[in-house]
């Protein structure tokens, strides 16, 4: 456990040093923000009449503000190059030679990555987000429970995260360039996690293939439980739904890694 | 201590011809080639030896070494050592190995060299007393008490390696791989690397298995060598013994000599 710990830790204390990055990030997440909101004001002055929207302004707001805050935590593009450079390379020789489980070393890496980017960057987005002016403005959660039920599941929403995003790595052992696998994983996986339109918008059909996966458990479900949409009764439940995809998921990811590494070939003299 | 019986290793290649027609070609059909990397290696090697494994570009020393140290998986054959068979029991049977790929890096590229082992200490375990006299010892004899602040990616390529080289050996393994760990190095880096395997093998009575292109390593440092070619064994034994059967010939002569004898 230690080694992992300690992996995790260099990781992480690695990551809080690029100040600069996350200034820059926090400055492109506002203007993705901004421009989302106004574009679904626009869309809900106009549709009032067609029909009530299955979401109200505010609920969507805080969806959005949350997922811009917590992109680190929800974004399956987010990578790490190293862990592909080591495949392509070879250089994985030496991390075959340590006496810890390699699924469990790279998840824990990955997982610290994230961790410290989100770290620098959710709470002054939040903060900011909420003394904007409205309709910009993001609420507070309905109840203490929404919120407790809120970390609760983003937490474990980014555990079942990190465990979607080791596919796109081990994938990496029969591809050998990572290029398809994150076109794939990003553009697919965010859709279905409601990164592009959140799911309550998406018609019937769609929402039961959405459901149906595991990617919306990774952000639009905690943003949902935020805002109340989903009240704390369905919240409980979804905890243990998503708790049943993080199992598979690792479990699965374990399995294939293990085949990977009997077949592997390490590259280079 | 190390026991290898019949290890055989294939390696499929795809092969194609250059030219843009033989590239479209390759998009429907693939032509793989079979390379027989190990035909059948057997061999055995005591506590406290020195080895030497030479052979030609080619001719599956690094295979061997990777098996040995239980991240390639046989298509064949038995391996035992110290009572593990490597590639089964990985995780367990690596804590008391070290291994230097002398074209790879094992140092965290941005941070200090300190920083790296302290990695190392955690992911292996080390108790602290333990690390501070193998560290004490690993930066006395191999010179590198001044590199240790440094960031890896500011070290020479000798310096590095030394660097690289007291990474393997921080937790104490009792038998160490040396994967071409002089490739590159100059004349003093090449002579501490060397004085400073003696040492260790004599101290600490660590097994040494090590291969390379640099005949003088060998004689500085091996008695006894395995010499392979096209995956086969073709020769092993004590050095003198070899230089016996072919006089006063200069160690790179002996093994052209033995390349032509054998047909390779």
């Amino acid at each position: 456990m230690r080694a992992y710990w300690s992996a995790g830790k260099l990781r992480f204390v690695g990551g809080l040093q690029y100040r600069s990055a996350a200034f820059a990030g926090m400055a492109t997440q506002f203007f993705w923000g901004f421009m989302y909101i106004m574009i679904f004001v626009a869309f809900y002055s106009h549709s009032s009449r067609a029909g009530t929207p299955s979401m109200t302004l505010g609920e969507l707001i805080s969806y959005i503000w949350l997922q811009q805050a917590f992109l680190a935590f929800i974004a399956l593009w987010f990578r790490d190059n190293e862990i592909f450079q080591l495949i392509t390379s070879g250089n994985i020789a030496y991390e075959l030679c340590r006496p810890c489980g390699l699924y469990e070393y790279w998840y824990v890496k990955l997982l610290a990555t994230r961790l410290s980017s989100a770290l620098l960057r959710c709470f002054p987005i939040v903060l900011v987000a909420a003394f904007l002016p409205e309709p910009y403005r993001i609420g507070p959660p309905p109840s203490a429970a929404s919120l407790f039920l809120f970390m609760a599941s983003l937490f474990i929403g980014l555990l079942v995260l990190v465990a979607i995003s080791m596919f796109i790595y081990i994938s990496v052992f029969w591809t050998m360039s990572p290029v398809g696998s994150l076109l794939i994983f990003g553009v697919l996986g965010e859709f279905m996690a409601g990164l592009v339109i959140p799911i309550p918008f998406m018609p019937g059909w769609l929402q039961n293939i959405v459901y149906a996966l595991p990617f919306r458990w990774t952000a639009d479900f905690p943003f949902r439980v935020y805002s109340g949409h989903i009240p704390a009764g369905e919240a409980l439940r979804g905890l243990g739904i998503q708790a049943a995809w993080l199992f598979a998921l690792v479990l699965i990811g374990k399995r294939i890694m293990t085949k990977a590494l009997r077949n592997v070939v390490i590259q280079g003299g | 201590m190390i026991q290898l019986e019949g290890i055989r290793k294939t390696f499929k290649v795809a092969k194609r011809s250059a030219g843009l027609r033989q590239a479209l070609k390759a998009l429907f059909v693939r032509e793989y080639s079979q390379v027989n990397a190990l035909e059948g290696i057997s061999f055995s090697i005591r506590e406290g030896e020195i080895v030497g494994y030479i052979g030609p570009n080619g001719a599956g020393k690094s295979t061997t070494i990777k098996i040995m140290s239980g991240i390639l998986l046989p298509d064949g054959g038995t391996c035992s050592i110290l009572g593990y068979t490597p590639w089964e029991e990985r995780v367990a049977y690596v804590r008391n190995i070290g291994v230097v790929f002398g074209q790879r890096t094992q140092l965290w590229w941005d941070v200090p060299v300190l920083d790296s082992f302290e990695l190392l200490k955690d992911i292996y375990l080390i108790p602290p007393g333990e690390y501070r006299s193998n560290l004490a010892l690993l930066t006395e004899t191999l010179g590198i008490g001044d590199l240790l602040q440094t960031p890896v990616r500011q070290l020479s390529l000798g310096q590095r390696m030394r660097c690289e080289i007291a990474a393997s050996l921080l937790h104490g393994p009792r038998i160490l791989f040396l994967d071409e760990p002089t490739i590159g190095l100059d004349a003093v880096s090449k002579l501490a690397v060397r004085q400073f395997v003696k040492t260790i093998n004599r101290e600490k009575g660590v097994t040494v298995i090590l291969t390379t292109h640099d005949m003088s390593d060998i004689e500085a440092l091996a008695d006894r060598i395995l010499l392979i070619g096209k995956g086969r064994l073709l020769y092993d034994g004590k050095l003198e013994e070899l230089r016996g059967r072919f006089e006063s010939l200069p160690m790179d002569d002996i093994i052209v000599r033995l390349y032509r004898e054998f047909r390779l």
